[in-house]
């Protein structure tokens, strides 16, 4: 009972806070808060914006899940941008260039994405771990060199091939796609979102199971009680660090295997921030991060629809913004509620345990 | 100028503060009058240090009144008891290393004389009320400490306290600066300065008091001349007549080495003197190996080596004869290291985990806690079992193992903590004060189950600043002075005072700890 309310009371509040101030917002700026919130349930099911939203939240979701990885221990893995993009696009160099049989060439193209992401995060793993570099500082310089390699490596003159007025990679074969679920007019289910899936759930049971998971828990609650416990803080980071960069790396591939095929110049940027905020807004929990994607995907959705109808889109970034601003408050204002509670509660029964002690004796 | 009529500087009355699962006072009384050396005396975890917050505004009361000067005054803030005219001066400094003590003095006062001429004047005129002998620009990080302390009295001084609080103020002095403190404050109080002295060394509180205040268990017991009161009076009145003794009685100890350490050294922090040279000793099966010293000598760091948190320069470290100098703390915990930190909320616990997720930690690559192979699969339900099982055995008062360590009362967390690492049968046992900071009734249960684990045959290595803990429980003491083990001394013969004077360096004698 006070556990679901603990979980499921902020982001509720957080919700329902953030849609009054775009209510507000839209108010001033002379627009009626029912109609766009008309538009925005009414798009769910035009078209194909609802296998749409579900094909983002998994990308978002998958982003958000590196970013949650490191938040565990306390690390902020900047870097998500750039591992996903060098892996997306490493990773389509080599299956452009590889010719194998369909599910193997699939399967080593993700394997290549995600090395790739693990390697690049091991840089600023090895950084902290070995000379205290922090690893805000290094991932994000690391994302602006991850933009520079690659815009070196689908050069012509690299790796890349000229297409019209556009560079990309070489496409990659059928034998490498990722098949997807296709629901006619309604669109395609990218295939990766069930590997979305399956991350999620194992990104849970290696933090509720395992003992990799309670060690990345205890060293980022308290790394000293952790180091008096027997965990390895460095090897903690750079662990932490690798994995968060090996998920990062398959952030690209829903769209590289399932719709694009090749990495261009002009391939999706910003999910790796977009996955901060996913994470934040879910709090770290596989099922929050879900939601949080989710109502990600279908804000980004609704800018498009209400532009349609002479909204202005913003006001979905305002709504963005608010609600992770508002979400991050409210856990926290619970969480300190609740733990006086907590305290209380304890204290009050053990009072009512000695007085009945008492009269027994 | 401050209003004569009224007798007391300050007066406290009724004070009550309550805390989840613990009341830190109760209905506490305090009269210091003006112009003396007022004494507050307790034991760890009496409820002194709230106290003080209390009448420092950093904590509010729950209830019960404070004046100052006659007047009833409320605190919301520091701030508001620095007007008032009231200073602290806490037992770990707040300095900054990299300023100059001028610049220590004037930072957050500067609207006070300004930084100019004026400020300086005043600090000058201050160095000499308290006998600070250093130029005022010179560094805080080049000073020692008793002349740190002597800033950190300027600082309050210079914000118009006139009554002072002291939080301490031995326990960082060797014996002469002790000395040296002491004439300062006298010369002060001629001054007309008051001082509230907090401390639990009693032939210290009795060479420098005009009146004594006790407190036990968070009430005030009563008053005390220390013309007349002896050292023995104190005690009793501080620990009362039913505080349970923490003495062994018959000897268990064999043959079995448990733990062998040989010329063990820590280097120091960039080419600072070491922190530990040449530390040898031995804990055999069944027996308790008490460490004394004056804190921040070491015994932290030797705690944290012989763990394998820091990495010792030189040295063996091996228990039961298996060599495991270069083992990482896990693989220590291993083989059979059990481990009690000293701040059991900074090392030993995860504060906003369950009681029984805090039972893996240290565990987690063990049975019952692991079910071992390839992933370390925990088992929560055997680490919840057995969680209930410590809760049972080792009297842990909570409602469940599901609340939040940090719900749990400082004893409490504390037995839990004991009762962890007295799991899966330890060959040897570090307990770095394994009893500060709780209460009686959880000290006299952690003294028993120490003493049946002894029995059983474990290895103890007791660091304490209790000396009667120490002199108690354990069945030879070694003393460690500035990270060397200095004497040692037979807990069946010797006396807290000789054990004081052995820790301080001074000559075995009861006269030079003050």
């Amino acid at each position: 009972m006070t556990r679901a309310r603990t979980v499921l009371l902020p982001p509720a509040l957080a919700i329902v806070f953030a849609a009054l101030l775009c209510a507000v917002a839209l108010l001033i700026s002379g627009d009626s808060p029912v109609t766009a919130l008309r538009v925005m349930v009414t798009q769910v099911g035009e078209g194909t914006t609802a296998v749409d939203i579900v094909n983002s939240g998994a990308i978002y979701y998958i982003a958000a899940l590196a970013v949650a990885i490191g938040f565990q221990m306390k690390l902020f893995n900047i870097g998500i941008e750039g591992q996903y993009r060098l892996a997306a696009c490493v990773a389509a160099i080599v299956g452009g260039a590889l010719v194998l049989p369909p599910v193997v060439h699939t399967l080593v193209i993700i394997v290549v994405a995600a090395v790739v992401g693990a390697v690049w995060a091991g840089i600023a793993a090895l950084l902290k771990a070995y000379r205290g570099v922090s690893e805000v500082i290094s991932t994000i310089m690391l994302n602006f060199i991850a933009t520079g390699l690659i815009a070196f490596l689908i050069r012509p003159d690299s790796f890349g091939v000229l297409q019209g007025n556009n560079i990309s990679t070489a496409p990659i074969e059928p034998s490498g796609h990722f098949p997807g679920i296709s629901f006619g007019s309604s669109g395609t289910l990218f295939g990766m979102v069930a590997v979305a899936v399956l991350l999620g759930l194992g990104y849970w049971f290696l933090l509720n199971r395992t003992r990799f998971g309670f060690e990345l828990k205890a060293s980022g609650e308290s790394p000293t009680a952790a180091t008096a416990g027997g965990v390895d803080a460095r090897r903690m980071v750079i662990i932490a660090l690798v994995l968060s960069g090996a998920v990062a790396g398959l952030v690209g591939l829903p769209e590289l295997l399932g719709r694009d095929l090749a990495y261009t110049l002009t391939s999706p940027q910003g999910y790796g921030f977009t996955g901060i905020a996913v994470a934040l807004l879910g709090r770290n929990h596989p099922l929050g991060i879900a939601l949080g994607a989710l109502l990600w995907a279908f804000l980004d959705k609704s800018a498009l629809a209400l532009d349609n109808v002479g909204v202005p889109r913003e006001i979905v970034l305002i709504m963005q913004g608010s609600v992770v601003l508002s979400v991050v408050i409210a856990y926290e204002i619970v969480r300190r509620y609740e733990l006086a509670a907590e305290q209380r509660r304890v204290a009050a029964q053990l009072r009512s345990a000695a007085a009945a002690e008492k009269v027994a004796s | 100028m401050a209003t004569s009529a009224a007798e007391f500087a300050v007066e406290l009355s009724g004070i009550t503060k309550r805390f989840p699962g613990v009341v830190a006072n109760d209905d506490i009384h305090l009269q210091v009058r003006r112009g003396e050396v007022h004494a507050l005396c307790g034991e760890n975890g009496a409820g002194k240090s709230t106290l003080m917050k209390i009448l420092y505004g950093m904590q509010q009361p729950d209830e019960g009144t404070i004046s100052v000067n006659g007047e009833h005054v409320r605190f919301r803030s520091p701030s508001d008891a620095i007007k008032a005219g009231i200073g602290m001066v806490h037992q770990h400094f707040m300095l900054a290393d990299n300023l100059t003590v001028a610049e220590n003095i004037l930072l957050g006062a500067e609207g006070l004389l300004g930084i100019g001429g004026a400020a300086r004047r005043r600090i000058a005129e201050l160095a000499g009320t308290v006998g600070l002998d250093v130029d005022p620009r010179v560094l805080v990080e080049r000073l020692g400490v008793a002349d740190r302390q002597r800033v950190e009295i300027i600082k309050v001084l210079y914000r118009g306290a006139r009554t002072v609080i002291l939080d301490e103020p031995t326990a960082v002095l060797v014996p002469q600066e002790v000395g040296e403190l002491f004439d300062t404050l006298r010369a002060m109080r001629s001054d007309g300065f008051t001082f509230l002295f907090i401390s639990h060394k009693l032939d210290e509180v009795r060479a420098i008091a005009d009146s004594i205040t006790v407190i036990r268990r968070g009430m005030s017991v009563g008053t005390a001349d220390p013309a007349s009161v002896t050292s023995r009076q104190l005690a009793e009145m501080m620990v009362g007549s039913e505080l349970p003794s923490p003495e062994t009685r018959d000897s268990t100890v064999t043959h079995r080495e448990a733990l062998r350490v040989e010329g063990l050294e820590l280097a120091g922090e960039s080419g600072a003197r070491p922190v530990l040279t040449g530390i040898d000793l031995v804990v055999r099966a069944g027996e308790v190996l008490g460490i004394a010293g004056v804190e921040g000598n070491g015994q932290t760091e030797l705690v944290e080596t012989i763990m394998g948190m820091r990495r010792a320069s030189s040295g063996t470290v091996a228990l039961a004869g298996r060599d495991l100098s270069h083992a990482s703390t896990l693989e220590r915990r291993e083989a059979g290291i059990g481990y009690v930190p000293e701040d059991r909320t900074r090392h030993g616990l995860l504060a906003s985990q369950p009681l029984w997720a805090n039972r893996m930690l240290g565990y987690q690559s063990r049975p019952p806690v692991s079910r071992g192979g390839f992933l370390g699969l925990l088992d929560r339900g055997a680490a919840r079992r057995d969680t209930e099982r410590i809760v049972a055995e080792f009297d842990v008062r909570t409602p469940s193992v599901d609340v939040p360590a940090a719900a749990l009362s400082g004893g409490n967390q504390q037995k839990l903590v004991v009762g962890r690492e007295l799991s899966g049968d330890p060959v040897l046992l570090i307990a770095s004060h394994p009893t500060r900071g709780v209460d009686v009734g959880a000290q006299a249960g952690i003294w028993e189950e120490l003493r049946r684990a002894r029995a059983r045959g474990l290895a103890v290595l007791l660091v304490s600043a209790d000396l009667d803990e120490l002199i108690g429980l354990s069945d030879r003491i070694k003393v460690m002075l500035r990270g060397t083990l200095v004497a040692d001394a037979d807990p069946a013969t010797v006396t807290p005072e000789e054990l004081g004077a052995a820790m301080t360096g001074a000559d075995g004698s009861a006269e030079a700890v003050v």
